[in-house]
């Protein structure tokens, strides 16, 4: 608490003091991060119109997004200070909806993650991915960095909570990207690279007794798939297959906006959810492809800046922590998709059809502009 | 403790190491971002080509367009075999949920049988394209395609389709020579050409269907499809159209045909009536028959048994496969031989007493008349069938010169007519005695084949064929079923056959008459209220196989061991236009069960051709039989 003391001692704080506040600081809003989300949901939400072809789904999609929007806006105001201390309760709040969603969830294809809160169905774990960074976050910042064999236990304990019970939903990518959210607060904390480096020795161990104890028959299958997909070309590896045959047909300028065929004939996969890459690789060619990565490239950059201009640890781990979360999901999203990861069912960050991903990765946007407007807000006054 | 404070204390601490390690993620980042741009870049750029073709083969395929088989006609237009359309209930095996459920459930519904879900399997194991619908029912009735409209909803993969199917409105007359279509088997898959036959389920099985299949089958037509991953067609991007089949003209009258079938109708028998000045068949019947539409869509086994184990073999084609004894018929034939050959002249004759014995030889050669036909010449030998003056003729001609004859005029060898298969029978000679029975020839053999008996064995056909040669006077032509191909006529080149001098013509014209004008003739029941001149000749032959088989009968079996009738004819006599074969299993008397087959069916194809008219006008039948009979 003594460093929350400090950072409101006026003076103490550096940077843009007597900085004229423009309309965007005073609502919390970062113009530049803003830009960017909003084209990259407008292009999503196209493409998700030639993916799914239906009114519907559009018309949800859009209503996430207000949604969405005003929930960054809200988590925008408060100030980091606030989420650092409400941070235990988000991370227990969702850990008691992945218990819950374990004995009374909902789900598809055998596998519970859905929560049913009667006006609302939310998927717990969208919420823990961006929960879990911030939880640990906080405890770390208020603890000596770099981070100290102790504390490194207690993080891990609360990393290893809700990854396995994500596993047991079971959903396997989710609970490994999971992890990494927490891990990478670790890592930003300053992490002895000893203990890094053990890791990496270890992983294999760890991974070759997952896969004897823990992972189910269809998980293996996809990863064993994803090394030849050639081999079940109507099971496991049409997916695969068909994406990749999706992107590559795209060549540099695609097949134009709602002429997909690979999407159109239905020879792809959830094309509006966690295949809908394709479907905008199909289309719109390399050149789609592109101006995606620059979009997120351009998000990344500006995380990061965030984070490395943060005014405390907090926020500068918080900020680092989302800021990688998001893109882990981008690279494991269009890595599986173009077939040089397996097929783990992850969502592309505000591309993908779905209410809670969409709505909890504005969440992660208003927090970093929660942080981005700190220091000026601070400042001011 | 303390310096853990103090570090958390540090704010500058605290902002060095996380500032580095957000400068250790960045480069993990960029690193990544690399890592993306250079998969997409080898997906989209590098082998855009690869995945572009990947992607077209995907959604186009090629579904072939079957042409319309070509229809068979009779000469006159009578259609003989068409196509009718018809509801074909099939399944796409990668449209269903579950194949065998599918079928389960179809079973209820519509009460598959066995065989057809037997069928199905073995179509569904034969090598054909993805989404293609593989029969399981044919000819719904219209309640099947109601209880099929009703829960097609449920039962993904199914599809009920008008296909054009063969139907034959004569049913039995022709299936014989028209033949049928029926299912592609295995045997006939692996030499078919599978392009050509893309989309096409039958095949010419037998007769005409099976001969002139190229032609019928016409070419078939493809169309480029786009389909969705489930395979439903959702437009035609390209069509080439099949070409149907050719039609074919039969030169068989449709008329004569089935008045033929009317006068064997329960007898095992079997006519052939030639066109002489065409060598074009005008009547190619066996009986009994079956109906030849059982075979176009599968027959069931029990049927097909039944069929197939019938005692009189209705899927037997006795006209181009039966091999009968002669029998009489070839005397006309063995008698130009003898004046050909200057062994016997017209005036030449014998004393009959009903006997006949070789030199030095103990066994008597009868004739079929007890007491023997008195002085008999050529010409009453041929009228009366006399057995003793062939005995001589032959004895005297040799076996050499007979079956060169023989062979001249068609016997022993296949006659080349347009139908898959026929048989060749057997005019016996030395080499032919010593080939196939490892024995030399003996004298006798030569008495026994100079009444065509003995190892003399003909089909129908080639009776006929002999009797056509014989009325053209030594000019042979390749008898032919095909008169048109889409109406262009089919014309075969006459053969001379051998150099006769026309005044043996006129004596073995004249003679074959006499058997159905005059009194004494064996036919001569047959001359009597004829409009035209019919020369003709009896036949009796001895049953060779009888069917062993204990399941019939005793007096069905007595019934087998009767001879077989034969009768052979041409008219009118001044110029003939139609030769008749009737062979009939069993009939015991050319004369009174052959012969009158052979006058009707002359008879009706003469009235019912204009120069027949001329014919009446011209010559008063009645009075030269008369005089005939006075001779």
């Amino acid at each position: 608490m003594q460093s929350d003391f400090l950072r409101r001692m006026p003076g103490i704080g550096s940077a843009t003091a007597g900085h004229e506040r423009g309309l965007f600081e005073r609502l919390h809003i970062d113009p530049f991060l803003l830009l960017v989300l909003y084209l990259m949901v407008a292009m999503g939400v196209f493409v998700l119109y030639s993916a799914g072809e239906s009114q519907y789904l559009i018309n949800r999609q859009i209503t996430y997004i207000g949604i969405g929007t005003l929930t960054m806006l809200v988590v925008a105001q408060i100030p980091p200070l606030v989420l650092q201390r409400l941070s235990w309760v988000v991370y227990f709040g969702g850990l008691l909806m992945l218990v819950i969603v374990l004995f009374a969830g909902s789900g598809v294809n055998g596998a519970q993650r859905w929560v049913d809160l009667g006006i609302i169905q939310f998927q717990p774990s969208e919420v823990i991915k961006f929960a879990l960074p911030m939880f640990i976050a906080s405890y770390l910042s208020q603890r000596a960095m770099p981070v100290k064999f102790k504390h490194l236990c207690w993080a891990l304990v609360m990393i290893f909570l809700p990854v396995v019970l994500i596993l047991y939903q079971p959903d396997l990518g989710t609970s490994i990207l999971v992890a990494g959210s927490g891990l990478v607060v670790l890592f930003l904390a300053g992490l002895r690279w000893r203990y890094i480096v053990s890791a990496i020795v270890l992983a294999p161990l760890i991974f070759a007794g997952a896969w004897i104890f823990l992972l189910h028959e269809y998980q293996k299958q996809r990863v064993l798939t994803m090394f030849n997909p050639e081999a079940d070309k109507l099971g496991a590896g049409w997916n695969i297959i068909q994406s990749t045959t999706a992107i590559g047909s795209g060549g540099w300028s695609g097949k134009g906006w709602m002429l997909g065929t690979q999407s159109h004939l239905d020879f792809l996969p959830e094309s509006h959810t966690d295949f809908i890459i394709a479907v905008l690789a199909e289309e719109f060619g390399f050149r789609g492809v592109l101006f995606l990565l620059v979009g997120y490239l351009l998000l990344f950059v500006r995380g990061l800046w965030i984070s490395y201009t943060a005014k405390n640890s907090f926020s500068r781990l918080v900020a680092g922590a989302l800021t990688f979360t998001i893109f882990v999901y981008v690279f494991v999203n269009m890595g599986m998709v173009s077939g040089i990861l397996p097929v783990v069912g992850v969502p592309l960050p505000l591309f993908s059809y779905g209410g809670t991903a969409l709505v909890s990765m504005f969440v992660a946007f208003g927090v970093l502009m929660a942080i981005s407007t700190e220091q000026e807000t601070l400042h001011a006054k | 403790m303390n310096s853990e404070y103090q570090s958390i204390n540090d704010p500058n601490i605290q902002r060095r190491v996380v500032r580095s390690r957000i400068m250790g993620l960045a480069l993990l980042l960029a690193c990544l971002l690399v890592t993306l741009l250079l998969r997409y870049y080898d997906l989209q750029i590098k082998d855009h080509q690869r995945y572009a073709t990947l992607s077209d083969e995907n959604r186009v395929h090629v579904r072939a367009v079957p042409p319309t088989r070509g229809l068979i006609f009779d000469r006159n237009g009578v259609i003989l075999a068409e196509n009718r359309p018809s509801y074909t209930l099939s399944v796409v095996a990668e449209r269903t949920e579950d194949l065998d459920q599918t079928l389960a459930e179809l079973k209820q519904l519509l009460g598959l049988t066995n065989t057809e879900l037997q069928r199905f399997e073995e179509q569904k194991d034969q090598c054909r394209r993805p989404y293609g619908g593989i029969p399981l029912r044919f000819q719904l009735t219209e309640e099947d395609v109601a209880l099929l409209a009703v829960n097609e909803f449920r039962l993904p993969g199914i599809e009920v389709e008008v296909e054009l199917v063969r139907h034959y409105p004569f049913g039995k007359a022709f299936a014989h020579s028209v033949g049928y279509v029926g299912r592609i088997n295995d045997r006939e898959q692996a030499l078919i050409n599978k392009d050509r036959y893309q989309g096409t389920h039958v095949i010419g099985k037998i007769g005409i269907e099976k001969q002139y299949e190229d032609l019928l089958h016409g070419s078939v037509g493809y169309e480029y499809v786009e389909t969705d991953a489930r395979g439903n067609v959702l437009r035609v991007l390209e069509r080439e159209d099949a070409t149907p089949g050719e039609d074919l003209y039969l030169s068989i009258d449709s008329r004569l045909q089935t008045r033929a079938e009317e006068l064997l109708s329960g007898r095992r028998a079997s006519v052939v009536a030639l066109d002489i000045e065409t060598g074009e068949v005008l009547a190619l019947l066996s009986a009994p028959s079956y109906d030849a539409n059982l075979f176009v869509t599968g027959i069931s086994y029990s049927e097909y048994d039944r069929l197939l184990h019938d005692i009189n073999r209705p899927l037997y084609d006795r006209a181009l496969l039966g091999q009968y004894p002669p029998g009489s018929t070839v005397k006309p034939l063995y008698a130009l031989a003898g004046l050909t050959t200057g062994v016997v002249t017209e005036d030449w004759s014998i004393q009959d007493y009903g006997r006949f014995q070789l030199p030095n030889q103990e066994r008597v050669y009868r004739d079929w008349k007890r007491e023997g036909h008195g002085k008999v010449d050529l010409r009453i030998a041929i009228e009366q069938s006399c057995d003793v003056y062939f005995y001589e003729l032959g004895n005297m001609v040799g076996i050499d010169v007979l079956s060169e004859f023989g062979h001249l005029f068609g016997l022993g060898q296949k006659t080349g007519i347009d139908m898959p298969s026929e048989m060749s029978g057997i005019m016996p000679s030395r080499e032919w005695k010593r080939a196939a029975r490892g024995l030399a020839w003996y004298p006798g053999d030569t008495i026994n084949a100079s009444i065509g008996q003995g190892f003399s064995l003909t089909t129908p056909l080639q009776l006929a064929q002999m009797t056509a040669n014989i009325a053209r006077r030594g000019v042979s032509l390749r008898p032919h079923m095909v008169h048109a191909v889409n109406e262009v006529e089919v014309e075969v080149p006459g053969e001379p056959l051998v150099d006769i001098n026309s005044e043996h013509w006129n004596i073995v014209h004249s003679a074959m008459e006499a058997v159905v004008h005059s009194i004494r003739g064996t036919a001569s029941a047959q001359g009597r209220g004829l409009t035209f001149r019919m020369a003709g000749k009896t036949g009796t032959a001895q049953v060779v196989g009888i069917p062993q088989d204990a399941e019939y009968d005793r007096e069905l079996l007595e019934e087998f061991k009767l001879d077989h009738a034969l009768f052979v004819s041409f008219a009118p006599v001044e110029d003939p236009k139609i030769a008749i074969a009737v062979v009939i299993e069993n009939g015991e008397h050319g004369s009174s069960v052959a012969a009158p087959v052979a006058r009707e069916l002359t008879v009706q194809w003469l009235s019912e051709n204009p120069w027949v008219v001329s014919q009446t006008e011209s010559s008063n039948g009645d009075r030269a039989e008369e005089k005939l009979d006075a001779i």
